[in-house]
């Protein structure tokens, strides 16, 4: 029982995350599906971890509406390979995604360190 | 390392995403794969377990789930079609992209196309839309289908029938409204011309008598101010309140609020205005406006002498009744026949003599459904409207046989890509379907732009009906039924001009088109075969229209040069009415005597006369006549009251005996003329000088004897339609009581309009009182004619249309044939054959087709003509001479387009054909 609620727990907090990571990550330079999925895997420590059926349709879906774009480009002795970037509104959700999560976070720290004390 | 692009673009075909995205993604996902393998191989991962870890990537199908509300699936392509998987419509958008876009392409082919369609959509759209307007559209108040109306069945009516036909005496009114259950509200109203004037030229307005309960009736609200009621009307009311109209508020108030209060004068007489109606209420009477309502106890104190209100011999009344809760039209028929029998005993006019009273007695009661109003214009427009619907229903099957022919052209031209099309695996249900939707965009643009022009259309019809004197007021606008009928003819068009032409174009064989060198595969000669049908069925339908139009315009010039016994143009026709003078009516007689004197002395006058019956206005004057010396009794005989020189005035021959002269007098012995008909028809065409005949009198009145001082020639009497009946003239003087106005007619050499200005100074000089109308009696004549002109004037055009589009028709159908054949043609020649030969085989071919033509547009008029028998006048609905001038016309159009054709095929160069093949 204890081993399922933690898988559900934790899928459901990567699903409310996702987004957030794949703004950030993309905030100061363009990247590539394989390097976004690549970064979240290293910098969380194998933690979170993406496969392809469920990375790329949130790519796509943040591309619908509007938050990045993505753009293939060929670069000298590379393949070709599809760069994303975020757009002015993909600017405004990331601000306002990342504030929400810290103010998130801190209440959540804030209830469960109280249980703790 | 496996191929992960095949895996991802099997997983993605179930999306049916375009060709362009589903690359795009399967390239994306197909490198992640791959770095995903070389990360794993360079981890040391063995083969085997790394291609297990890549493929668990793609998550068993979860993909293509987490996908399908992402990435919109592409709109289906054209060409290539699949129908096991194929939804009826998917895919419409494409289609009617493509067509917009094959239309630009050829602007020149779309421009012809919509515009003979929106014309032929637009004159039958128009023609319905008056008939709509006529016929069908029911009247704006509330709960139309609960009104009837009342109508009284009946054979001859002895007395005065006004204002067009109308059903009941004042008596008869008040014995219905007290006797009826049926119906929970019933009013009576009539019509009315009043005058605004005081003295002089009249100025008139259209208005209504209406009983109390006419608008609670009708379920009318006011616009502003209040409507009639029952307390409006009862017995002696005198001069008191009116309703105005809408537009007549608009109008003579400018639409002020302080109209209401406000004084209005009719004949003379002040009435307060109390309210007025809503803009959307017109009235009973379908093309026809009013403008004042009075209530019908104010008759008689506008009409002090002869008042209609007291007279059961006047029928001047219609009513309309609303269906009580419960009751059905068959129920309240019912009602209305088992109390008629009461009713008209209790309304039995007392002057009848016995025969009369029998036949008055025999009359009955019946409601009819007044959901659509009255209409004097529907009785009279209906058939003409139905014959130029079917008319212009021919203009455009006409017009679609040509665009029938325009469009198989342009599949010829088409066939390389249709057949590459479907070479490449597109379903032939697939294509007719896409050629399909370029038929309906055509249509539907055709019918859009037909609508605007119906609008137009119907307006210029309108002002074409209507006259000055008896202007038309029919509010025209595309309702519901109007927008159904024009989308469902714009559908027949395309089945018409469409179906057959997709059907070919799709039914060819690729591959037997593709090795044909840009020559088609039409070529052939049995594909000509729905040409040359096309060829028949233009010719035939021009031929139809083409005899309409010569009938239809023979009617009416017959009509314009009928002998109608008298000569028409020159004459002014003049009305004094002096009732405001208020001369007793012992004198009226000398006054009126001295007022033709002083129109005749009048200048510019060349001679005058006065006449009760103005002839060929409609008015008529019919009276019952013993003949004691032929033994003849209660013979039915039409009247006229007229001075001397009425028939100098109007050159009406006098064949024999005397004119009526001032020697007749009321003390005098009472004189008559009489015409031709009447010598023949009651005295055998013997000389009846000097015999005698009686009218009868009321009940208990000896009957008054006339003796015949002369003969004229025969004339027509109320219509120009009517042939000469029995006539009798008598004099306007021999009477008691010569009534309060003088109604003259004037000859003048010059225009007769121009002698108004003098009469008017005749009349002021007399009295100011006086109040004058004039119009002219030729004008008036050709104003009874309009119907007839309607139909002359249009299908004169539509005739005209019929032979161009013919002339074009066969043209380019001849001319495509030939062009088709010019091979064969060609071979002939350098065979030998002369040129003259290879010009008589497209000849005889031609005159073949157009005599088919011919032989069944023949038939067909033949049967139509007679259908529309009642339209004609003095003209036989098979008509040799007119299916001889119309055969022969059109066979010369036709041989004159197929001229050209022939003699191209004829100058063919047989080298360059034979190069060519």
């Amino acid at each position: 029982m204890k081993y399922i609620g933690a898988r559900l727990f934790e899928r459901e907090l990567k699903k409310g995350s996702a987004e957030l990571l794949i703004l950030s990550l993309i905030e100061r330079r363009p990247r590539h599906g394989y390097e976004i999925s690549k970064l979240i895997e290293q910098r969380s420590e194998g933690l979170l971890k993406f496969n392809v059926a469920s990375f790329y349709p949130l790519l796509y879906r943040l591309e619908k509406r509007g938050f990045i774009t993505g753009r293939w480009v060929e670069k000298e002795g590379q393949r070709r390979r599809r760069y994303y970037q975020l757009t002015a509104q993909g600017k405004k959700v990331l601000k306002d995604q990342r504030s929400c999560w810290a103010d998130f976070v801190l209440a959540i720290n804030r209830i469960t360190e109280d249980e703790h004390a | 390392m496996p191929d992960w692009s095949k895996e991802i673009h099997a997983a993605l075909e179930r999306l049916n995403l375009s060709v362009a995205q589903e690359a795009s993604v399967a390239d994306e996902l197909t490198q992640h794969l791959e770095d995903r393998y070389d990360e794993l191989r360079r981890e040391g991962v063995d083969e085997a377990e790394a291609i297990r870890l890549v493929r668990s990537e793609l998550g068993d199908g979860r993909l293509v789930a987490e996908l399908k509300g992402i990435l919109a699936p592409a709109s289906e392509s054209i060409s290539p079609g699949n129908d096991k998987r194929e939804r009826p419509f998917a895919g419409l958008g494409n289609d009617l992209r493509y067509a917009i876009r094959m239309l630009r392409l050829n602007p020149g082919f779309a421009a012809v196309a919509i515009l003979s369609l929106a014309l032929g959509i637009g004159a039958n759209t128009a023609i319905f839309e008056l008939l709509d307007a006529v016929l069908l559209r029911t009247l704006p108040v509330q709960a139309p289908q609960r009104l009837a109306n009342i109508e009284e069945i009946h054979d001859d009516r002895i007395g005065s029938t006004v204002a067009r036909q109308k059903n009941f005496s004042f008596a008869l009114w008040q014995q219905i409204q007290q006797q009826q259950k049926g119906f929970s509200r019933t009013a009576a109203w009539s019509t009315e011309r009043f005058d605004l004037g005081q003295g002089g030229e009249a100025r008139y307005v259209d208005g209504m008598w209406v009983s109390g309960g006419f608008f609670h009736t009708l379920g009318i609200q006011p616009s502003t101010g209040r409507l009639l009621t029952e307390s409006d009307d009862y017995r002696g009311c005198g001069i008191r309140a009116v309703v105005i109209s809408y537009p007549f508020w608009q109008r003579a108030f400018g639409g002020r609020t302080d109209a209401v209060g406000s004084k209005l004068s009719l004949d003379g007489h002040p009435f307060e205005v109390v309210g007025v109606t809503p803009a959307s209420f017109y009235g009973l009477e379908i093309g026809h406006n009013f403008d004042v309502a009075v209530p019908l106890c104010s008759e008689p104190a506008i009409r002090p002498e002869g008042s209609w209100t007291a007279d059961t011999t006047t029928w001047w009344l219609d009513v309309i009744a609303r269906l009580d809760d419960g009751w059905t039209l068959q129920k309240a028929n019912a009602q209305l026949s088992s109390i008629a029998p009461g009713i008209f005993a209790a309304t039995l006019p007392a002057g009848y003599d016995a025969a009369a009273r029998k036949n008055y007695l025999r009359f009955s009661l019946k409601a009819e459904s007044a959901a659509t109003g009255v209409s004097e214009l529907r009785a009279h427009y209906a058939d003409p409207l139905r014959a130029l619907l079917a008319i212009s229903a021919l203009v455009l099957l006409l017009a679609c046989t040509n665009l029938a022919n325009l469009m198989l052209a342009r599949a010829g031209a088409r066939q390389r890509e249709i057949a590459l099309r479907l070479a490449l695996g597109a379903s032939q249900r697939r294509l007719l379907r896409q050629l399909l939707t370029e038929n309906i965009l055509l249509a539907m643009v055709g019918a859009t732009v037909g609508l605007t022009l119906a609008q137009i259309l119907g307006r210029v019809l309108i002002a074409f009906i209507g006259n000055a004197e008896d202007p038309i007021f029919l509010p025209l606008y595309p309702d519901l039924r109007v927008l159904l009928f024009t989308i469902g003819i714009a559908l027949l068009t395309c089945l018409f001009f469409g179906v057959a032409p997709a059907l070919r174009a799709v039914r060819v064989d690729p591959g037997t088109v593709m090795k044909m060198n840009g020559r088609g595969i039409m070529a052939g000669r049995q594909h000509f075969l729905l040409r040359r049908g096309l060829i028949v069925s233009q010719v035939a339908l021009s031929l139809v229209l083409l005899v309409a139009a010569l009938l239809f315009i023979q009617t009416f010039r017959n009509l314009l040069t009928v002998n109608a016994g008298f000569r028409q143009d020159g004459v002014l026709v003049a009305d004094f009415d002096f009732s405001p003078l208020h001369i007793r009516p012992s004198n009226r007689a000398e006054y009126k005597r001295k007022l033709l004197a002083d129109v005749k002395s009048t200048p510019g006058v060349l001679s005058a006369a006065e006449t009760t019956i103005v002839p060929l206005n409609g008015d008529g004057w019919n009276e019952f006549i013993d003949i004691p010396d032929r033994g003849l009794s209660r013979q039915l005989v039409y009247f006229s009251a007229v001075s001397s020189g009425y028939f100098q005035t109007l050159q009406i021959h006098m064949l024999a005996g005397r004119d009526l002269n001032d020697g007749d007098t009321a003390t005098s012995p009472h004189v008559a003329i009489v015409n031709e008909q009447f010598a023949h028809a009651y005295f055998e065409d013997k000389n009846p000088i000097g015999k005698t005949f009686e009218i009868r009198q009321d009940r208990g009145k000896p009957n008054r004897i006339y003796r015949i001082v002369g003969i004229v020639g025969n004339t027509r009497y109320r219509d120009i339609h009517d042939v000469p009946t029995p006539l009798i003239f008598v004099s306007p003087y021999q009477t008691d009581d010569a009534g309060t106005d003088s109604t003259f007619v004037v000859r003048s050499e010059e225009d007769p309009a121009s002698l108004i200005p003098s009469l008017k100074n005749t009349a002021a000089r007399n009295s100011p009182q006086i109040v004058l109308t004039f119009s002219v009696l030729r004008t008036s004549v050709l104003q009874g004619l309009t119907r007839e002109r309607l139909m002359a004037t249009l299908s004169g055009v539509y005739g005209t249309l019929a032979a161009i589009l013919a002339m074009v028709g066969v043209y380019g159908i001849m001319s495509y044939m030939v062009i088709r054949r010019s091979n064969e043609m060609g071979l002939r020649i350098a065979l030998g054959a002369q040129r003259m030969s290879v010009l008589g085989i497209i000849l005889r071919e031609a005159t073949g087709l157009v005599a088919g033509g011919l032989i069944a547009g023949t038939a067909i008029a033949i049967a139509s003509a007679r259908s529309a028998r009642a339209l004609l006048y003095g003209i036989n609905p098979v008509d040799p001479m007119t299916l001889v001038v119309a055969t022969t016309a059109l066979l010369i159009i036709a041989m004159a387009a197929s001229l050209l054709p022939a003699i191209r095929a004829a100058s063919v160069n047989p080298i360059q054909v034979l190069r060519e093949e």
